[in-house]
């Protein structure tokens, strides 16, 4: 009946949109929550953070659980390995990965599939299962507890799939540029040094502040392998308990100093880690 | 090539019958000659590879066929072969099963949950205003990037007994009282909880992938189908899902292996003790392994779980398989 009287869709539309829109919000409001609820915690008086009948709204404005976050326990030391373990693991990463990317991308051989297959299955063993021999091998190599032998370790997290999405970046780039600057006269370093490493960059930047992520939150290896005087900071903050029990409104600031950080590394990248991430899969 | 792709192109002992498939298509524009440098080039990874997975995984192996404690970690005692009696010790505990059905329950909701949630927010999101969308994409990277450790912390906050802000709304609500209550005071309410927080992270990686599918489903397929009388669901049916089916295939075998390897989150949960209520297949391992100090029972465990995942993980290789062909 209405299709007769209505010649396009057009007002229906509108009052329906609203009703997505409601709904949109209100997946807004519930995804974002905790987030919203870690700052609110983090920066309100802490007597106000154990008030049983909680405001949702801000009660004030104060520093003064970050302080008592850094009092707690050394927060700098557990920082700066982390930052060493992350950026090493990233370094080497990307150098090794990018190699094999360039292999399994660029090049047809025989065993290209079972390289393949071997990279990905790495990926499919959960990190938990391995820790028990890692930890006998880390103990025979006397790489217990020393941040070198956790960066080696991290590397079998990051570089299956820096090399899977350094893959997706590498395909995206057409071989007839490359092939182009052969015939100009450059050698096929000179060609991927110059035209695809260029080209490359953003892709690569990306992979590594994900893979820096990646190893920057690890917790389970960070924990088995290093002692409580060499800890790293998701240690630091999953151990934040003290003699008077757990304080709630410093540990969101704890928890705040972690996150913000990473949700901003994490904002710049997820753009382009998406589009890598899934470059072909639809092709397929 | 085509041929190549439909075949389960993922069984590994098959180097030696087809040579000649591979050296069918030569390289374009490569000159002969470069077979060393593509290993040359691999050669550090896998290297590095070897070292720190295939070595321990072969240790995992075999530690878990042998007697292997304090002792023989210390080296007082060499670690003797037991054969299977490490797997028939593990197998016969009932306790093992009750947490290998608690795994399968728990990871099976996760993935239900994560998968049909993000296919739902991200058709939401084609429908939404402008605005609406770049909020909600706000929020979704916001609780991705998350670490875990601060997102397992912030739920723990949230779900407190007595200061949570969840018991404190609930108790908003009329005749409800739920201050003091503790959320994990039993299992299955506080796996509950968890499998919340696992969701919540996992969602937004869903979302996004789904929603950078959906934007290639061709606008005409989907007018042609409506215009043949097809209704919102049939659209979606007949025109979306099968468009988006490969992406599906990936994001749903990633999330079951993510989620058997759910570990920080119940661990840090729990401070560190996970009550047996609590135990998922990785804790069980992790806590017979350095609890009880019995390594031998724990790489048992852990082998176990692998095993059990090995039938997702054939389909999700098929499917990257397809991906790396199909370049």
């Amino acid at each position: 009946m209405s299709t007769l009287t209505t010649p396009g869709p057009t007002p229906v539309r509108r009052k329906s949109k609203a009703g997505w829109n409601l709904l949109g919000l209100l997946v807004f409001a519930t995804a974002g929550f905790p987030v919203y609820w870690m700052l609110n915690t983090a920066f309100k008086p802490a007597k106000d953070a154990i008030d049983p009948d909680p405001s949702l709204l801000p009660t004030g404005l104060t520093l003064s659980n970050f302080s008592r976050a850094l009092d707690i326990a050394d927060f700098w030391g557990p920082v700066g390995r982390s930052l060493i373990v992350s950026l090493a693991v990233v370094v080497i990463g990307m150098v090794v990965g990018m190699l094999a990317a360039l292999a399994i991308s660029r090049f047809a051989f025989r065993g290209r599939k079972i390289v393949i297959v071997g990279i990905l299955a790495v990926q499919m063993v959960p990190l938990v299962a391995m820790i028990i021999p890692v930890f006998l091998l880390l103990n025979d190599l006397d790489q217990y507890d020393k941040l070198s032998g956790l960066i080696i370790t991290y590397l079998t997290l990051i570089l299956p799939f820096t090399v899977w999405t350094l893959r997706g970046f590498i395909v995206n780039i057409p071989r007839e540029l490359e092939e182009a600057a052969m015939v100009d006269g450059c050698s096929r370093t000179g060609a991927f040094v110059r035209v695809v490493f260029p080209l490359l960059a953003p892709g690569m930047v990306a992979t590594s502040v994900y893979g820096f992520i990646q190893a920057w939150n690890e917790y389970l290896y960070a924990l088995m392998l290093l002692s409580q005087k060499n800890q790293t900071a998701t240690v630091w903050l999953g151990n934040f308990t003290t003699k008077h029990g757990t304080e709630y409104a410093p540990m969101m600031a704890g928890s705040t100093m972690m996150a913000v950080p990473i949700v901003v590394l994490f904002l710049l990248v997820q753009r382009k880690m998406a589009a890598g991430l899934t470059a072909g899969a639809v092709k397929g | 090539m085509s041929a190549d792709t439909t075949t389960p192109a993922m069984v590994p002992p098959r180097q030696a019958p087809p040579p000649p498939t591979v050296a069918e298509k030569p390289p374009r524009g490569r000159t002969a000659g470069g077979a060393g440098i593509p290993w040359l080039l691999l050669a550090p990874c896998l290297l590095i590879l070897a070292l720190v997975f295939g070595y321990p995984l072969v240790r995992l192996v075999t530690i878990s066929f042998q007697k292997f404690g304090q002792s023989q970690l210390w080296g007082f005692q060499p670690a003797e072969s037991v054969g299977f009696d490490n797997f028939t010790t593990v197998l016969a505990d009932g306790d093992f099963w009750a947490v290998v059905v608690r795994t399968i329950v728990f990871a099976a909701g996760c993935v239900i949950f994560t998968m049909v949630a993000g296919m739902l927010i991200a058709l939401l999101l084609q429908r939404v205003s402008g605005w609406v969308k770049t909020l909600v994409n706000i929020a979704l990277v916001a609780s991705w990037g998350m670490p875990i450790i601060v997102a397992t912390t912030v739920f723990k906050w949230l779900f407190d007994a007595d200061y949570g802000i969840l018991n404190a709304l609930l108790s908003k609500l009329p005749g409800v009282e739920m201050i003091g209550h503790n959320w994990f005071a039993s299992g299955p309410q506080g796996l509950a909880v968890i499998m919340l927080l696992v969701v919540w992270g996992a969602i937004p990686f869903v979302v996004i992938t789904l929603s950078a599918g959906l934007t290639q489903v061709p606008k005409e397929l989907e007018e042609a189908a409506w215009l043949d009388g097809a209704g919102a669901w049939g659209v979606f049916r007949h025109v979306t899902l099968p468009i988006l089916k490969p992406i599906i295939v990936m994001l749903t075998t990633l999330s079951v292996i993510w989620d058997m390897g759910v570990f920080p989150q119940v661990f840090v949960m729990r401070n560190g003790h996970p009550e047996a209520e609590f135990q998922l297949l990785t804790t069980y391992s992790y806590d017979r392994a350095f609890v009880v100090n019995d390594y031998a029972q724990g790489s048992a465990i852990a082998l176990l779980t692998v095993l059990l995942l090995l039938g997702v993980v054939a389909v999700y290789m098929r499917q990257m398989l397809k991906i790396g062909e199909a370049e």
